[in-house]
């Protein structure tokens, strides 16, 4: 198996991180050049470039920024604990509770409560799902996932419910949350904290992460304590995932391309796997969202069009291309 | 030899799985030198002994004392660094290299922000050029044969170099070159490093050539002790219900059905 050195592709993907924030301050209906950029950065005069910059460009950037590394990471962390490199956040039904909960929110005409209202469905989706498939004490793999994808199905039901019955003027506010925007994310303190906090914590479980995907036996008998590894990953993943869907809405495609595509190039050694899939997954967000708010400007995409347009091809043509 | 004490010992121990009993009172002390062979047909119980030996699941009742504390009382790391399991069968659902594999094993001697040492690098190397596998270390595990996995998994325990090694049925996919082979390793293991094995094994031909202590388990009943006393064609055929026959060689005995 070819590979790049780890620390290469991690400083690759660095780099791409910074050219793609670069990109989402620079560009947008007013012109700025990089180096008014720059200046706006480090030395802010009282102009209207940066003002634009600073209020309102690195903000929105950052937060994708962050949401794109938090959905990766989850997917990262998904991936392993359900033993199935096609898992993904929401796969166990957490964004259609956070779905359900804004849309609840939007019909009771409470903008305000959208916000908590997504959390706390992220929240309760999670402990219905882990409260149901508990078996003996533990969580085997095939149960959560069953258990995941019927609650998440029941979650539909109700989304497609709240749209039947919602007034025509706020129909296309909730399907702009259903599927990923970031024009609402005007501060991204938050989700930052988040993902440094989720990074850190996961990374002090990398080593266990990485032999629980050669199965729990394995991983036990070499001393990793598999009950308590597995929950801290699953409240991490959760955790990030909750916070991304409740600044961003579910935004589709980034937790599970993301970590897969990172996976071909890197190794499934997760110490190097979950910085790489939270560079690679903030920039990829970051990026989608500058074009989903430049494309068509002054009107905006929601950033999970973009994400999901692009990731479709990109993961069948990855899956082609690892089947040879 | 028997005036040391046991790196593992059990008494009174008895195993079930849901809705059966699979034994009741067994008990043995396995010293380090020992090569303990575990036979029994499909379903008696030779996993779940070996897994609750391993401290992988509880006791139905009895106890497990290893290096002369109940097992449940060494944190999991410290267990990982005296006592080793290799399961029946290993997960590739995700691409690894061989290499990243084989260090794996040391994971129980690394600290939790340390990465791997030039040594452990050395020893995973080691592991690997034991079971014929350092010409591949680069290589995909998702590409190789399913032998050639099974030997991986036995370098990535050899690399973790536990005092006691508890195998099930570590010659699984393997051809008889290799199979002979990883016995000979584990026996060497035993008997000049002073490692004490204990596996699950299904062929009667060479089991007998390495074993010093053998369990029969019949599903319902158990009995331990040197295999002097266990492997013989009465014993052997009455636990299979197959008849068999003995046959000598330069080697020791092969059993072979009648």
């Amino acid at each position: 198996m070819h590979r790049y050195p780890h620390w290469i592709v991690l400083a690759a993907l660095a780099l791409l991180a910074l050219a793609a924030l670069t990109f989402a301050l620079a560009a947008g209906s007013v012109d700025i050049g990089f180096g008014a950029v720059v200046r706006a950065l480090f030395s802010p005069g009282d102009d209207a470039g940066s003002a634009v910059v600073r209020d309102l460009r690195l903000p929105r950037a950052m937060a994708a920024f962050a949401v794109g590394a938090l959905l990766a990471l989850a997917g990262a962390m998904m991936q392993v604990l359900l033993r199935n490199p096609l898992a993904d956040p929401y796969v166990l039904g957490l964004s259609g509770g956070a779905a359900c909960g804004a849309l609840t929110a939007l019909l009771a005409g409470a903008a305000a409560m959208v916000t908590p209202a997504a959390f706390a469905g992220a929240l309760i989706s999670t402990f219905i799902v882990f409260g149901l498939a508990r078996g003996q004490g533990a969580w085997a793999p095939t149960r959560l996932l069953l258990t995941g994808v019927v609650v998440a199905a029941g979650w539909g039901a109700l989304i497609v419910l709240i749209l039947t019955v919602a007034p025509e003027a706020q129909v296309r506010g909730m399907l702009f949350w259903l599927i990923g925007d970031l024009s609402g994310a005007s501060r991204s303190g938050v989700p930052l904290a988040a993902l440094v906090v989720v990074l850190v914590a996961a990374m002090s479980f990398a080593r266990d992460a990485t032999l629980l995907a050669r199965g729990d036996l394995t991983a036990a008998s070499l001393g990793v304590p598999v009950r308590g590894a597995t929950l801290a990953l699953h409240a991490l993943a959760a955790f990030a995932t909750a916070i991304a869907v409740t600044v961003a809405g579910s935004v589709g495609f980034v937790g599970l391309v993301v970590p897969h595509a990172v996976r071909l190039v890197i190794g499934n050694d997760q110490r190097w796997l979950m910085p790489a899939a939270a560079l690679a997954g903030g920039a990829l967000l970051t990026f989608a969202d500058t074009v989903a708010r430049t494309l068509v400007a002054p009107s905006q995409l929601p950033v999970g069009v973009l994400t999901a347009l692009v990731g479709v091809p990109l993961f069948l043509w990855l899956l082609r291309r690892s089947g040879r | 030899m028997s005036a040391a004490l046991p790196i593992l010992a059990c008494q009174g121990l008895a195993l079930s799985v849901p809705g059966r009993t699979l034994c009741r009172g067994l008990a043995f002390d396995v010293h380090a030198g020992d090569c303990w062979t575990i036979v029994g047909r499909n379903g008696a119980g030779k996993t779940t002994l070996l897994q609750t030996l391993a401290g992988l699941r509880p006791a139905a009742e009895g106890t497990i004392v290893l290096a002369g504390e109940p097992i449940a009382n060494h944190p999991p790391r410290r267990r990982a660094q005296l006592l080793g399991f290799l399961p029946q069968d290993t997960f590739d659902a995700f691409p690894a290299t061989v290499l990243e594999i084989a260090l794996g094993g040391r994971h129980p001697h690394i600290s939790r922000w340390r990465p791997e040492s030039a040594i452990d690098v050395s020893r995973a190397r080691d592991a690997l050029a034991a079971v014929g596998m350092d010409g591949a270390l680069t290589r995909d595990v998702q590409t190789l044969s399913g032998g050639e996995r099974r030997r991986v998994a036995l370098a990535m325990l050899l690399a973790q170099d536990p005092d006691v090694l508890l195998l099930d049925e570590p010659t699984n996919h393997l051809d008889i070159s290799h199979e002979v082979r990883s016995l000979e390793l584990f026996a060497n293991l035993a008997r000049e490093r002073g490692r004490a094995v204990v596996m699950a094994m299904h062929d009667l031909t060479l089991a007998p050539r390495y074993a010093t202590h053998a369990v029969l388990l019949d599903g319902t009943t158990a009995e331990a002790g040197p295999a002097s006393a266990l492997f013989n064609v009465e014993k052997l055929s009455a636990l299979y219900g197959q008849p068999l026959v003995a046959v000598s060689h330069a080697r020791g005995t092969a059993f072979l059905p009648a």
